[in-house]
């Protein structure tokens, strides 16, 4: 389709270091960290002025959704809107501990896996028209969602080498370092299960919008992202390999044997040239699969032309990494590729005498990497000093914290707002929206591109009639 | 700590709006001129992380999510 709806739910790992004597487990620090969103919204799983959707999740893991976006800059500008949110409610949390007489930090962390080796995860929401064969279009995404953590991982660390899994024992003991964090956590293609035997897609027919035109894309296998490039290369490049699936574009027909197995093998092999098993008795690398897909890509937007302005940047860095990978050389994707950026790190740390990828120090900063607090988080203090590269600008991040993106979100977030401005109880999902008192004028939006509505202008009406206000307020006071 | 004031950047965003293109600007440029000190900034980082590197990742365990 010619524009798309994209979106991005994360899962945050929390962590409570106390500098006093008291101690919160994950649970109790995350009902701190959403005490300002229940004092405001009297809930934990809240819709906000801006369209997103902050809630706490299965684990007591926070969990932000960005608001329906129609521009990869856009998504990229609300995934790190939900960082932003965070952090203020982290700031809050931690001054009303102090005022309990309990000094400590909370932490937040983006990434998709604890030292217990639980897992959690990112996951990427994709607009499809109805009329693509979606079996079929699944089928035929499920290779190049295996081998894209090369071009799009968070990069992780393991002392004891790769992990064993199932009966297979793992590669080798020796400490390694993989592209992806959530690949040793993923099981299966495609099903509708989210936590037993976790998919790449879970298969789920909830559009969130109208069911005879739309289906949406749920794709779960991929790692949290830090960097915003990687963002933009993850989810620009799987959007241009949808769209050759969706006009049909001819593209080779692999089917991957073992998917648990393939995932593996390309994590753990950072020269990419690894090879897995395909259905039909052959063998493939995912170098080579994924320049299957980038020179297809590259061939069919000359043919079609670039549909947004980062298409050339998205083929480029594409092309870069894959050249990187093969070269062994990584030093021209390294401000730019979020494994590429930590593993730089890692490595000037092991040449300045770190053990190496056991060492505490290294995986303590695996870690912290992904601490998403402005100052002190790792990725953070690496691209202030330019050590990685930034798209959007921490004014449009801290916009988007209050505003929403153009699209059906301008009218849910407008509407939230004339309610909270007004005082009156309201309900709305991705679809609905609905004042508690007049049940009578819900209003049901199934297009995700509409940014005017005559119903949603007559709701907001009525607010107006209660208390007319325009002013937009911080989410959380 | 100093809390982030979000009502604070909203009341005056209009002037936080004129600074965004001389901001994004100087973002692009932080980009390019990439800095080559590297040992500043591992000692920078070295500032900001928790002192017992072991407890800081082996004390964070959590239930798995989705």
């Amino acid at each position: 389709m010619e524009r798309r709806i994209y979106g991005i739910e994360t899962e945050y790992g929390i962590r409570y270091i106390p500098k006093s004597l008291g101690h919160l487990g994950p649970e109790e620090t995350a009902r701190k960290l959403f005490k300002p969103v229940v004092d405001t919204w009297r809930s934990t799983n809240v819709f906000l002025p801006n369209g997103g959707r902050l809630y706490l999740d299965v684990g007591s893991h926070p969990e932000y959704a960005t608001a329906e976006t129609a521009t990869l800059r856009d998504l990229i500008t609300h995934d790190k809107a939900g960082e932003y949110l965070f952090n203020d409610l982290i700031n809050q949390a931690e001054d009303s501990l102090e005022d309990e007489n309990l000094t400590g930090t909370i932490y937040l962390f983006k990434n998709n896996v604890d030292s217990a080796d639980n897992s959690y995860g990112s996951h990427e929401n994709y607009m499809l028209e109805r009329k693509v064969e979606f079996a079929k279009l699944v089928a035929s995404l499920i290779p190049f969602l295996i081998t894209r953590q090369i071009i799009v991982g968070a990069g992780k660390t393991h002392p004891a080498g790769p992990p064993a899994w199932g009966t297979q024992p793992g590669i080798s003991a020796e400490p390694s370092y993989s592209f992806s964090q959530r690949a040793d956590h993923i099981w299966e293609g495609s099903s509708t299960a989210t936590t037993r035997s976790r998919p790449l897609i879970n298969t789920r027919d909830e559009p969130h919008a109208d069911a005879s035109l739309y289906r949406r894309l749920h794709v779960i296998n991929g790692d949290s992202n830090m960097s915003q490039t990687t963002t933009l290369l993850k989810i620009g490049a799987t959007d241009l390999v949808l769209r050759m699936l969706e006009e049909r574009y001819p593209l080779k027909d692999f089917a991957v044997k073992d998917t648990a197995t393939a995932l593996r093998t390309i994590s753990h092999d950072l020269t990419g040239t690894a090879r897995f098993a395909l259905a039909d008795g052959g063998e493939i690398s995912a170098l080579e699969m994924q320049r299957h897909y980038l020179e297809s890509a590259r061939a069919f937007v000359e043919i079609k032309g670039e549909h947004h302005q980062d298409v050339a940047y998205v083929l480029d860095l594409w092309t870069r990494t894959l050249e990187a990978i093969e070269a062994d050389d990584f030093s021209t994707i390294d401000t730019e590729i979020d494994w590429a950026i930590k593993k730089k790190l890692l490595d000037a740390y092991i040449a300045r005498g770190a053990s190496g990828y056991d060492d505490p120090r290294i995986a303590q900063l695996d870690l912290a990497y992904h601490d998403i607090d402005p100052r002190r988080g790792v990725y953070n203090l690496l691209a202030s000093r330019g050590q990685a590269k930034t798209v959007v600008s921490e004014q449009e991040i801290a916009r988007a914290a209050i505003h929403p993106p153009e699209t059906r979100a301008k009218l849910r977030g407008a509407f939230i707002n004339a309610a909270r401005n007004a005082g009156e109880q309201f309900t709305v999902d991705w679809v609905h929206m609905k004042l508690n008192a007049y049940p009578q004028h819900t209003v049901m939006c199934k297009d995700p591109f509409a940014t005017e509505s005559e119903d949603v202008q007559a709701l907001i009406k009525v607010l107006d009639g209660i208390a007319p206000s325009t002013s937009w307020a911080p989410p959380f006071i | 700590m100093e809390r982030k004031n979000i009502q604070a950047q909203q009341t005056t965003h209009t002037a936080q709006e004129q600074e965004h293109v001389e901001l994004a600007q100087k973002t692009t440029e932080t980009n390019q001129e990439l800095l080559t000190n590297v040992d500043d900034i591992l000692a920078e980082i070295d500032g900001v992380l928790e002192e017992n590197a072991e407890d800081f990742v082996k004390g964070f365990v959590q239930k798995g999510g989705q």
